[in-house]
């Protein structure tokens, strides 16, 4: 049986973990490396950092955090927010980082898909798709944390990432983003039927039963939490509990 | 000794089994010069990425003729991930290309489709359970001897190892119901396919084990 990845996704703002409703309206929660051994010392599977004022300066701003972070976090650590070239990645990817998320730049050059994969592997570049419906069945792909449109279906999108050498898609729903209500299964599921390389759903997790539906009805391999864990509104061994409950791997893990 | 050479011939992420090793208590010296390979008293070949790059860049660095010295000479070497796979004969990724030869058997692709004929997601991403190849009964003396069956690492893979003796098999893991090699071993030449520094305190024991060596 496969086991469901179960991941911490963190946005940054500066020096901290932050969370928003549709990626906006910001509010500080603390210090990223302290949650993510937090999460690490808990089992998470991996975890995800994303800076969310990237777009602001231009660059991408965690290598120090993530530097910081790996000196304790043993699990996969994906880095996402302003990466626009290859010397960006490997900046990233000597500070610890194991994957780069890529949205902006990979809309604006489609071929730094391409020349990461080629450069560092595929399993590297997880291509990072912010959607937002715009119709029945339909999405369109943002970018700036869900501001600018670009005109882009995503699923014209997926497809053409994937055939550039995206290795996995971090899915992220505009519309269910910090909401609590639940995944979009129907964007989900979409994708997954749609390209082979495995799918990370993000956005809406409210609570430990949402998780079962976005894997089972969806077809997600994996899936980003932060709202739920950041505010402890549920433990992680009670979001794996109910994976198992339902029928799903999860992996096993003790403190010895 | 707690003296680790981690070999860097330009492929995969050092960084961070540099840093797994040195929390593990390891002196870590990186190195890409045959001689020293050559005597190093643990070498740990890393790598991600393609097999004919891979060998490539060792066999123009000189590092091939240095492992095989190392390893003949009794050093422990673990190969992480690609790492592991170059010790084996060849790899079919891509064409054909000859391998370290370290441990006999040869690299083919993960199937495309599960026994049901379902179409399997490549690569192979996640956290995968180790089990004991069919007639083994126990890990004693591998790396794995405090490790339980049923634990989880993370792999990352769209090819694996299949070593020609089930002797070299010390654990698997199953994707799509296809036995996977997960970690092989022939006396101190030693490879496991996922990355034990990714992989929690589960992956950090197996290294603490391989420098304790």
């Amino acid at each position: 049986m496969r086991n469901v990845r179960l991941i911490a996704r963190m946005d940054i703002k500066g020096k901290n973990l932050i969370k928003g409703v549709h990626l906006e309206g910001l509010r500080v929660i603390g210090s990223p490396q302290e949650y993510a051994q937090k999460y690490y010392e808990a089992g998470i599977d991996e975890i995800i950092y994303m800076d969310a004022v990237a777009s602001l300066y231009g660059r991408n701003n965690l290598s120090h955090i993530v530097e910081e972070t790996a000196k304790g976090v043993f699990v996969p650590m994906t880095v996402g927010g302003g990466i626009r070239s290859i010397d960006d990645a490997h900046h990233l990817l000597r500070s610890g980082a194991d994957k780069v998320a890529v949205n902006t730049a990979a809309i604006a050059n489609p071929m730094l898909i391409t020349d990461i994969a080629r450069r560092f592997g595929s399993q590297c570049m997880v291509l990072s798709i912010e959607a937002k419906q715009v119709g029945p069945d339909r999405w369109e792909a943002y970018t700036d944390n869900g501001r600018e449109r670009t005109g882009l279906d995503v699923m014209d999108w997926v497809r053409q990432g994937v055939s550039l050498g995206a290795g996995e898609i971090l899915l992220t729903s505009v519309d269910k983003e910090g909401t609590r209500k639940g995944f979009d299964i129907e964007l989900v599921r979409a994708v997954t039927s749609l390209v082979n390389v495995p799918v990370i759903a993000s956005g809406g997790m409210g609570k430990a039963d949402d998780l079962p539906v976005v894997v089972n009805q969806g077809g997600a391999d994996a899936v980003a939490m932060a709202d739920i864990l950041h505010f402890n509104r549920t433990s992680l061994a009670d979001i794996k509990l109910a994976a198992q409950q339902a029928g799903l791997g999860v992996r096993k893990f003790s403190h010895e | 000794m707690n003296n680790v050479l981690l070999v860097d011939y330009g492929l995969g992420n050092l960084f961070n089994v540099k840093r797994a090793l040195e929390h593990c208590g390891a002196e870590v010296r990186v190195s890409a010069d045959p001689d020293e390979i050559g005597q190093a008293d643990k070498i740990l070949l890393p790598g991600v990425g393609a097999f004919a790059d891979g060998m490539r860049e060792i066999r123009r660095l000189g590092i091939d003729h240095a492992l095989r010295h190392a390893a003949a000479a009794g050093s422990p070497l673990l190969g992480i991930c690609l790492g592991m796979q170059m010790l084996l004969d060849e790899s079919e990724e891509y064409g054909s290309s000859e391998g370290l030869g370290l441990i006999s058997g040869k690299v083919a692709a993960i199937p495309q489709t599960d026994s049901d004929g379902q179409a399997l997601k490549i690569p192979h991403i996640g956290w995968n359970e180790l089990v004991m190849p069919e007639g083994r009964t126990c890990w004693t003396g591998s790396l794995l001897s405090t490790t339980a069956p049923g634990t989880a690492f993370y792999f990352v893979h769209s090819f694996m190892a299949q070593p020609s003796s089930p002797s070299h098999r010390v654990a698997d893991c199953h994707y799509g119901h296809h036995a996977v090699s997960a970690v092989i071993a022939r006396d101190n030449v030693m490879g496991c396919q996922f990355h034990p520094e990714k992989s929690g305190e589960a992956g950090l024991s197996i290294l603490r084990r391989f420098i304790a060596q």
